[in-house]
């Protein structure tokens, strides 16, 4: 009988000079993983030439690299990469594969689940290592992945698990899981793999690419403070730069905000916007919605001006102040510039 | 030119307003309580080929798996500009994952004969997997281009479209036929036309005939242009093993509603004193070094 694999992997999405944040708090996670079902981290690497990357994908925690270089990887396109992982994935299969839930990871990671015949689930928020028991047959399973997610518009939240395919795979969003601190001294092996592509397969090609400076770094930031519908205004969203101003801190906006076009939609906290995790994040003027809630219920502190004590945010806010946002912040800055001095 | 443009529609409840009861115990919708709409961004992949059908002249077949109530949003797409709809019922599909939904869909679409473009919402809201989209390309073993804004040029042979990245957007182009999935910014869906709505509301599937529907009436609906094809797991040579809960590798094993998880709440006085007492505790904790 084959050995039931026990490695856990992920694969590295970069542009060839950077690795994405994404796959550093992946292999992150895969370390907690890997230990529970006794296998060691791997990782896949594409590209033309990225050899380079892998002492940071090693300090980062990973034992192994699969690595595919070929000048058809140079740039990501779908279907090359799909063919050089697939088959990459179908010699060393591991327990469990992850990717990054960005449009890459969504955009690969189910073509190769299908080319595979495996189980995938789509933009986790958990996951964890558990014992599973089949309802129909009764079969137990000591430790399978449970892949943990928002469903139905955040009202829900499902565990899925690929009980009988390997691997068992999933996309993770960015921002959940913590970048562990790279440690320069670890070192791994790198395995090579064949990146050849057939040519039929580079039939698309790149015409124009166009990406904006990331202004907004809301997943960098220690304190976070955001506007809802309550802020009232574009013109009155000042109010909220300058609790942020005075704080040191990134401005943050619920979708009714954004929507109203007080600000830009780089702001935009929760299920279609950014997941945050600061040590502190002040809501002002957001009433919680389930979609709100679920990109940063995960803040270490959490402070809600609202002037409905009725409002949820009060529900998972560890500190509520019921009044207007109007008179509430500017005292508050007030008294935050009084206590530096 | 005229080009075979597939849409692949799904009916999903209306998931803006739903609480945990809508689910069943085993993990699945309790479909029948909610209210069902057309996957929203499903309307865009259908707006964009009716685009595409009047700029160059295309036939627009819609596409569902699902319940033999699915044939109202496949009537809801005839109403806004498709021609043909196909419906692929079976209880032998039912509970299938994106995996089994994906090939279910592949044998429908090599069924209904060789398409130039088939296209998908970028993904559904009851699920929001967008996996079905890439999956059912693979199948298919067309080209994908995700996350569509718009196509920019199409030919017999080729097209160029613009496709959203995180933070910006590229240009890609590629050869037909491709599968597209297509977002929201796309277009602006169009409203049900007064006219298609008379004529079509009177489309069927099988399935929703009275009794059991004669040939001969099956045929009139037909030969008006009213019947929408309904298509079971045979008719579209699918392997049984691989539909439904047995060709579903994934298991939902738990669902929980999402509850407010309020531990120690402080409430704060909105005065000098409250919030200058808060400032000093978070302080202390280093929140703002
Ligand atoms: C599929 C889907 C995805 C979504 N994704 C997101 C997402 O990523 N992020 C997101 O934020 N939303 C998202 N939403 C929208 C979400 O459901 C809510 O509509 C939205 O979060 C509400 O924003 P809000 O709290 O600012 O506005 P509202 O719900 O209108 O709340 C405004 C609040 O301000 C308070 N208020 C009014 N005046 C004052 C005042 N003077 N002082 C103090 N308080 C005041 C009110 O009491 C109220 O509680 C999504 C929805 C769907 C269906
Ligand atoms: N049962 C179905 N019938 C037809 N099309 C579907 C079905 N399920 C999903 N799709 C298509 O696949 C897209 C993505 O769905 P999902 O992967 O579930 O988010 C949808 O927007 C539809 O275009």
């Amino acid at each position: 009988m084959e050995q039931e694999p026990k490695d856990v992997c992920v694969f590295v999405e970069s542009d060839g000079a950077a690795i994405a944040d994404v796959s550093l708090e992946l292999l992150s996670k895969a370390q907690t993983l890997a230990a529970e079902l006794g296998g060691e981290v791997g990782a896949y690497l594409l590209g033309a030439e990225v050899e380079a990357l892998t002492g940071q994908l090693f300090a980062h925690g990973c034992k192994r690299v699969y690595l595919a270089e070929d000048p058809a990887l140079a740039r990501y396109t779908t279907l090359p990469y799909a063919e050089a992982l697939t088959r990459a994935i179908r010699r060393h299969r591991p327990a469990v594969l992850l990717f990054g839930a960005t449009t890459l990871g969504r955009d690969l990671a189910p073509r190769v689940a299908s080319a595979l015949k495996v189980g995938l689930t789509a933009d986790c928020t958990d996951l964890k290592i558990g014992p599973h028991r089949d309802a129909a047959g009764g079969k137990e399973y000591p430790a399978l992945l449970y892949q943990i997610r928002p469903a139905f518009g955040g009202n829900i939240i499902a565990t899925i698990v690929n009980p009988e395919t390997r691997p068992q795979m999933a996309t993770v969003r960015e921002g959940v899981m913590k970048m562990g601190a790279p440690d320069p001294t670890l070192t791994g092996q790198i395995i090579r793999v064949d990146g050849a592509v057939p040519e039929e397969l580079m039939c698309v090609e790149l015409v124009e690419k166009f990406l904006a400076e990331k202004g907004v770094d809301l997943k960098k930031a220690n304190v976070i403070v955001s506007g809802g519908a309550g802020v009232g205004s574009k013109e009155n969203f000042a109010l909220i730069r300058k609790l942020a101003d005075a704080l040191g801190a990134e401005v943050g906006a619920s979708r009714a905000a954004v929507d109203a076009g007080f600000i830009e939609k780089a702001h935009q906290v929760g299920q279609t916007g950014t997941t945050v995790r600061p040590k502190l994040y002040i809501a002002c003027g957001i009433s919680g919605a389930v979609q709100h809630r679920a990109g940063m219920q995960e803040s270490s502190k959490i402070i809600a001006i609202n002037s409905d004590p009725e409002a949820p945010i009060f529900g998972i806010a560890h500190y509520g102040i019921v009044g207007d946002l109007n008179e509430v912040i500017p005292t508050l800055i007030d008294v935050y510039k009084e206590h530096g001095r | 030119m005229t080009l075979e443009i597939i849409v692949c529609v799904k009916q999903v409840p209306d998931t803006e307003n739903l609480s945990g009861e809508a689910m069943k115990e085993d993990g699945t919708v309790n479909r029948s309580a909610l209210p069902a709409i057309v996957n929203p961004e499903d309307l865009n992949a259908l707006e964009m080929a009716v685009q595409i059908k009047e700029a160059h002249g295309a036939r627009v077949t819609a596409l569902s798996m699902g319940p033999p109530r699915a044939a109202e949003a496949l009537r809801e797409c005839l109403y806004r500009g498709a021609d043909r709809a196909i419906l692929v019922t079976d209880r032998r599909t039912a509970a299938s994952d994106t995996l089994a939904t994906s090939y279910v869909l592949s044998r429908a679409v090599r069924k209904a004969g060789l398409a130039d473009l088939v296209l998908c919402g970028r993904q559904a809201i009851d699920g929001d997997t967008a996996q079905i989209g890439p999956q059912l390309a693979e199948k298919l073993g067309l080209p994908q281009f995700t996350y569509v804004e718009e196509i920019r040029k199409i030919d017999g042979h080729s097209l160029e479209v613009k496709r959203s990245l995180d933070g910006g957007y590229e240009v890609l182009r590629g050869p037909l036929p491709a599968l597209l999935t297509v977002t929201s910014s796309a277009n602006q869906p169009r409203p049900p036309s007064a006219k298609r709505l008379m004529r079509y509301k009177k489309a069927l599937a099988p399935c929703e005939c009275p009794g059991e529907a004669s040939e001969d009436a099956l045929l009139g609906l037909r030969a008006r242009g009213l019947l929408i094809d309904q298509w079971d797991a045979d008719d579209i040579e699918a392997d049984i093993s691989a539909c439904g809960g047995s060709g579903s590798p994934t298991r939902v094993k738990k669902i929980e509603s999402v509850k407010l998880q309020s531990e120690g709440q402080k409430q704060v006085e909105p005065s000098r004193e409250g919030l200058g007492a808060l400032v000093e505790e978070l302080s202390k904790e280093h929140i703002f070094d």
